[in-house]
């Protein structure tokens, strides 16, 4: 994965679902290899038993065509390996899903939409304190409970290194526990197939040392100074503000990601591309060309410096 | 902007006035890298590269074949450098904005994009 962050869910080796960093992502991935390698087993041992029928000698041939082979080989063992990888992996992925927040414990929403991510940040009460989109900070070394909506059709939040996978339903609220045990940035990626731009919807966590995210926190709580200037008057002109919201300006609207601090994400588009300037100016421009289908249209009507200008001002909301 | 007129008068003078292909493969293989690390697809189709395809600026598969940067500036290595990392100050009025990166990707790149193909 690059050091932007730049959304690569399921590319570098080891897989990301093959390396667990953290305590919710382990079972997964212990739970992935036992079955693999007991399937090579079992397989090992159907092999074997083909090979007896076509090469044995009429000895073992007749032990394997009698009655107590078929009750050992073809009930008992099968009855037996699934009762109990059942019952094991019903055990060790039962504590994935989160039936309710733990006292003091991190609490966020994130809610599927056509083809990114709503963000919101609760308190200890209840209330929302944080808007963002599209990338999720957290601390290290603690569960975050991850409550997974959709806001039209199913999709599917998965950050392979850090939990499990979960469908987004409408109409539902599915809860998932998080952790990551090292700062740094894990990809996420839509996991469950959503129409059109499904692919390019991708995921940023961001997990921070304690104190770190203490500081980013108290960043984000505090209120935003507006920052003015020709950018921010034809985000205003242009009818931006009717989409995007953000915070401490007039623009408000609710349909598409809150902008009050795209500047400091660490990508773009739903964790597709890079985030700077240029990509700025280049999803602005031409969103399309880049995520066909995404509900942003292409503003190709700017000019050079109209575009030069909402790019700097986006750029500077950090 | 007086130091690039002047190594542009200076070039008139050069004997090879066609964009000059370099052959260090690495440092084309790191430009093309730090390319898709930019982002510059996201207004540029890229040689080789599959996705992004943006069509905001002009696609530069075959760059190398042209004798302008923006049908403005002789398209040369260090002229083409300086364009990819801050176009504004050499191409006023232009739509690219100056893209956060260090002198060595910025001349990767220009040695990428010029890469004989």
């Amino acid at each position: 994965m690059s050091g932007e962050g730049l959304s690569r869910a399921l590319a570098g080796w080891p897989p990301p679902v093959l390396d667990p960093a953290g305590p919710y992502s382990e079972p997964v991935t212990r739970l992935a290899w036992v079955l693999l390698l007991g399937g090579f087993a079992v397989l090992a041992i159907v092999a074997a038993a083909l090979a007896v029928a076509l090469w044995g000698g009429p000895a073992l041939k007749r032990r394997l065509g009698g009655d107590r082979a078929i009750w050992i080989g073809g009930f008992a063992f099968p009855v037996v390996v699934l009762t109990g990888l059942l019952v094991w992996g019903l055990t060790l992925t039962s504590q994935l899903s989160a039936t309710g927040p733990h006292f003091g414990e991190m609490r966020v929403r994130v809610t599927g939409e056509m083809w990114w991510w709503r963000v919101s940040y609760f308190d200890g009460a209840g209330r929302e304190i944080v808007r963002d989109a599209n990338e999720l900070h957290i601390p290290v070394g603690r569960p975050v409970m991850v409550e997974l909506a959709s806001a039209d059709v199913v999709h599917s939040f998965w950050v392979p290194r850090l939990g499990g996978k979960m469908d987004m339903i409408p109409g539902r609220i599915n809860t998932l526990r998080i952790q990551a045990d090292a700062p740094g940035t894990y990809a996420g990626q839509c996991a469950e197939y959503c129409g059109g731009p499904h692919a390019l919807m991708g995921f940023v966590v961001v997990a921070h040392a304690p104190d770190d995210f203490a500081r980013w926190q108290a960043a984000r709580t505090a209120s935003v100074q507006p920052v003015g200037g020709r950018g921010r008057q034809l985000f205003e002109d242009f009818g931006c503000a009717a989409c995007h919201a953000v915070r401490g300006t007039p623009a408000n609207g609710l349909a598409g990601p809150d902008l009050t601090h795209v500047g400091s994400r660490r990508s773009l588009g739903a964790g597709i591309l890079p985030n700077n300037r240029g990509t700025l100016a280049g999803w602005v421009a031409d969103s399309q060309a880049i995520k066909p289908g995404n509900r942003m249209p292409a503003y190709k009507q700017l000019n050079a410096e109209e575009l030069q200008a909402i790019s700097a001002y986006l750029d500077s909301l950090k | 902007m007086i130091g690039l007129a002047g190594t542009l008068i200076a070039g008139c003078d050069a004997p090879d006035m066609r964009p000059s292909r370099t052959e260090d493969r690495t440092a084309i293989a790191r430009g093309r890298a730090a390319a898709e690390r930019l982002g510059c697809g996201a207004c540029h189709s890229l040689p080789g590269v599959d996705w992004p395809k943006g069509r905001v600026g002009p696609p530069l598969e075959g760059f190398a074949s042209q004798a302008m940067i923006a049908g403005r500036l002789p398209n040369r290595p260090d002229i083409l450098a300086r364009f990819v990392r801050d176009a504004p100050s050499i191409v006023p009025g232009t739509a690219m904005p100056a893209i956060p990166m260090r002198e060595a990707d910025a001349r990767d790149v220009a040695a990428w994009l010029l890469e004989d193909r």
